[in-house]
């Protein structure tokens, strides 16, 4: 360990030999102690398409059977369905969030098929730095719902990768650590598995796909995960029913041509799957996650939003001092544009002020115009009245006049009529 | 484990209120995740930082050897010739010790000068500002954008004071001091020089110090509302029937009924440090190490820590906000005015009843 014995010297710390028995190996206990109390939490994230066998798996894997229909086929849409449940193990708590992809690979059009899977684990690392970022916060009170792990389930076709499952790799293989797996494994031969695995691992380094390595840093677990590393990825066979092979009761598929075991490292994989996953490497899955997919995530978000640990002219510039500039920023840019509003406001109520004021004189003009032309009129009339009422006066008058000629002659005439009448009388 | 969500404004986040117990028709093998934290502990290694604070000549230095049980400072007695310190000022020092495998790497700080001076007004700004210091240098260490793997831990976890032999009850100083720092560290009193108290004495004096620290609301380590659950409080309200402890340290040898044990060698008896009937080392030295040191951690982390963070937030955002606020000066950066009495309110876990506090 000489590169920490450098560390060290450099910062000027010495070792110190005790004389005595301190007592503080009883340290890893403590922390022990402190985790069973707050209860274990793991993510788990199964991609591969409808009726591949991922719920049967995970039923297998934790050999309990979680509710679960079967998905129809039918889905306009990839959605994502998480589940928790909480499984005690002699004094461990695990709370255990499995989340399955309904309708993976169904769809006629595969293109939107990978977003809402990348959609869901950045929303979790989102929900995730939020809290971190809050004022008030407790961490470690918190639901951790990061995805610790990514089963992707590949289609025993003995042959190659598919266009989709190499497409949503490449867009998860930063975001979370991906294990591959071969699902339905028993239909397929042993030779053809051996070939299958080699062209999947080959085309899977081509690419460039990161799926997740098992640690081989520590002594205690390396050679184990070396091992294992070679296995990848692993063949597996899930069913929760039980068969009687020999004098015991095992989990197995019964075919007409034999019993495929889940359990036995001849028939499939299962066994180091459930070693890896969950004996051995459980722990580092999610320090990988926290570490480094999450601290990824942090980063570029933060950088996306303008934030970062060098000002201009390289100086260090902290969180808080962009944060508070990027505040004053906003609110003077607020402050301009409200003034910017306020001042239109104002011009287009002046404006239209002026129109209606435009309007309003123009009704005026019209109204006195109108009250002039009614005037005259009622001048004329009057005029025109007067000129009648004289005419009429003076046909009265003439009317009068030959009234008074027509009665003298009327009783001259009269009286020339009743002699007439006399005589016409006396005639008879 | 309370079952508390905490509400997201991420609706795609998995939510059920009602999480179903599960059984399990086998074991699985779920239980190794203890190992696996057990090795990664082992790897990665621990860190302890403490501070001891008193006036000089009360054996704080002679107590983290004796804790220890190593030469932490290179000389137990001051030199006669260096003056007395005019100010108080703080002196850290690291080390690495190992045990059984397992690293710890310590950081003890003292405190020469403390409440040495004549006048000893605001003695204890200097400490809360180193406290302080240590815990900015971390907030500022979490807010970078490229974040280190692991954060270096420099912050108290604990401050041992000591308290002066004097039979009566707690000075003044002592009050003032530790009612400032109750709020921001873990505080354990211990009585210090417990060899020049008889028995009688000490549990007397014992007794009106627990008096002292109830009627002035000095919430010690372990603080009773942090206590989760039965199991916890049982353990705890011993320790605490028991605070402050009174100690004696040494950091020699004596050959006592043909045993080598650590001692002081007076003319009238040799006071066995480790023997329970002469004083009560081992009841602290069992807290800090044996028992209590992830929880000592744990409690500076999830409730000092935040509290310091809360304030320096609000405090740059220079908005008023709720109750838990309080409205600082500008500050330098490292240098922060300590609130007086009982204008901040702690921020507990979240499921603890204040009541019961």
């Amino acid at each position: 360990m000489a590169s920490s014995d450098e560390v060290l010297k450099k910062e000027h710390i010495r070792s110190l030999t005790m004389c005595g028995h301190v007592g503080f190996e009883s340290l890893p206990d403590q922390l022990v102690d402190r985790s069973i109390q707050q209860g274990f939490c793991f993510n788990i994230l199964c991609v591969g398409e409808t009726g591949i066998g991922k719920s049967t798996l995970i039923n297998t894997l934790f050999n309990t059977n979680f509710e679960e229909h079967e998905s129809s086929h039918f889905c306009p849409s990839v959605r994502l369905k998480a589940q928790t449940y909480e499984l005690q193990e002699s004094n461990v708590r695990l709370k255990l969030t499995i989340v399955n992809t309904v309708g993976f690979g169904d769809q006629i059009n595969k293109e939107e098929s990978y977003q809402p899977i990348v959609d869901y684990i950045d929303d979790q690392f989102e929900a995730y730095l939020q809290e971190e970022l809050k004022i008030k916060r407790s961490l470690f009170n918190y639901h951790d719902s990061r995805v610790h792990v990514c089963l992707y389930f590949i289609a025993p076709t003995g042959h190659s990768l598919r266009t989709l499952d190499l497409l949503t790799m490449k867009s998860l293989d930063s975001k979370v650590n991906i294990i591959p797996l071969i699902a339905k494994a028993d239909t397929i031969s042993k030779t053809e598995l051996q070939k299958f695995k080699m062209k999947l691992m080959s085309e899977l380094i081509i690419s460039g796909v990161q799926i997740y390595q098992f640690p081989t840093d520590d002594d205690t677990t390396s050679r184990i995960n070396t091992a294992m590393n070679g296995h990848l990825p692993f063949a597996v066979v899930g069913s929760m029913d039980e068969v009687p092979v020999g004098n015991k009761m095992v989990k197995a598929r019964q075919y007409p041509w034999g019993t495929v075991q889940v359990e036995n490292e001849n028939h499939c994989d299962f066994v180091k799957l459930r070693e890896m996953l969950i004996c051995t490497n459980m722990e580092d899955l999610r320090e990988q996650t926290h570490t480094r997919h999450y601290e990824l995530y942090r980063r570029c978000k933060l950088e996306e939003m303008g934030f970062s640990d060098l000002g201009p002219e390289n100086k260090p510039v902290s969180l808080q001092e962009t944060y508070e500039a990027k505040r004053h920023e906003f609110y003077g840019e607020r402050q301009r544009k409200e003034e910017e509003m306020k001042q239109m406001f104002v011009q287009r109520v002046k404006e239209k002020e002026a129109i209606l004021k435009e309007a309003e004189r123009e009704l005026q003009a019209k109204f006195e115009h109108l009250k002039r032309i009614h005037q005259e009129e009622r001048m004329k009339l009057e005029e025109k009245r007067r000129a009648l009422e004289e005419e009429a006066l003076a046909f009265s008058k003439k009317k009068a006049a030959s009234e008074l000629v027509q009665n003298q002659s009327f009783l001259a005439s009269g009286s020339i009529r009743k002699d007439k009448d006399r005589k016409n009388s006396n005639f008879m | 484990m309370d079952e508390r969500q905490s509400p997201s404004p991420c609706s795609s986040r998995p939510s059920s209120p009602r999480t179903p117990p599960c059984e399990m028709l086998g074991s699985v093998g779920i239980e190794a995740v203890l190992d696996q934290l057990r090795i990664k502990a082992m790897k990665t290694g621990f860190e302890f930082n403490i501070m001891v604070v008193g006036q000089s000549g009360l054996g704080k230095s002679t107590m983290v050897n004796t804790l220890f049980k190593s030469k932490v400072w290179q000389s137990s007695l001051p030199s006669l010739e260096l003056p007395m310190p005019q100010t108080l000022e703080l002196h850290s020092m690291t080390h690495v010790i190992e045990e059984k495998g397992l690293k710890l790497k310590l950081t003890v700080t003292d405190t020469p000068g403390f409440g040495d001076q004549i006048n000893n007004d605001k003695c204890w700004d200097p400490v809360l500002s180193y406290i302080n210091q240590q815990y900015e240098q971390y907030l500022q260490e979490e807010l970078l954008i490229t974040r280190q793997r692991h954060i270096p831990d420099t912050r108290v976890h604990c401050c041992v004071y000591f308290v002066p032999p004097t039979g009566h009850c707690l000075r003044p100083l002592d009050i003032e001091f530790l009612q400032r720092l109750c709020r921001t560290v873990n505080v354990v009193p211990v009585i210090a020089r417990a060899d020049s108290l008889t028995i009688e004495e000490r549990n007397a004096f014992r007794s009106r110090i627990q008096e002292n620290l109830k009627t002035y609301c000095i919430d010690v380590y372990p603080q009773k509302c942090f206590d989760e659950d039965i199991n916890d409080r049982l353990l705890n309200s011993k320790i605490r029937e028991q605070i402050p402890f009174a100690v004696v340290g040494a950091d020699r040898e004596h050959l006592v009924n043909g045993r080598c044990v650590l001692g002081r060698k007076t003319k009238w008896g040799i006071i066995e440090v480790e023997n329970m009937a002469h004083c009560e080392f081992l009841l602290l030295r069992d807290l800090l190490i044996r028992s209590h040191l992830q929880d000592l951690k744990d409690i500076t982390h999830n409730i000092h820590y935040e509290n310091y963070r809360v304030l320096r937030l609000n405090e740059s955002h220079q908005l008023p906000r709720g109750p838990g606020c309080v409205n600082l000066a500008p500050a330098s950066p490292g240098q922060l005015i300590c609130p007086g009495p009982g204008k901040v309110r702690r921020r507990a876990n979240k499921d603890s009843k204040e009541d019961e506090g």
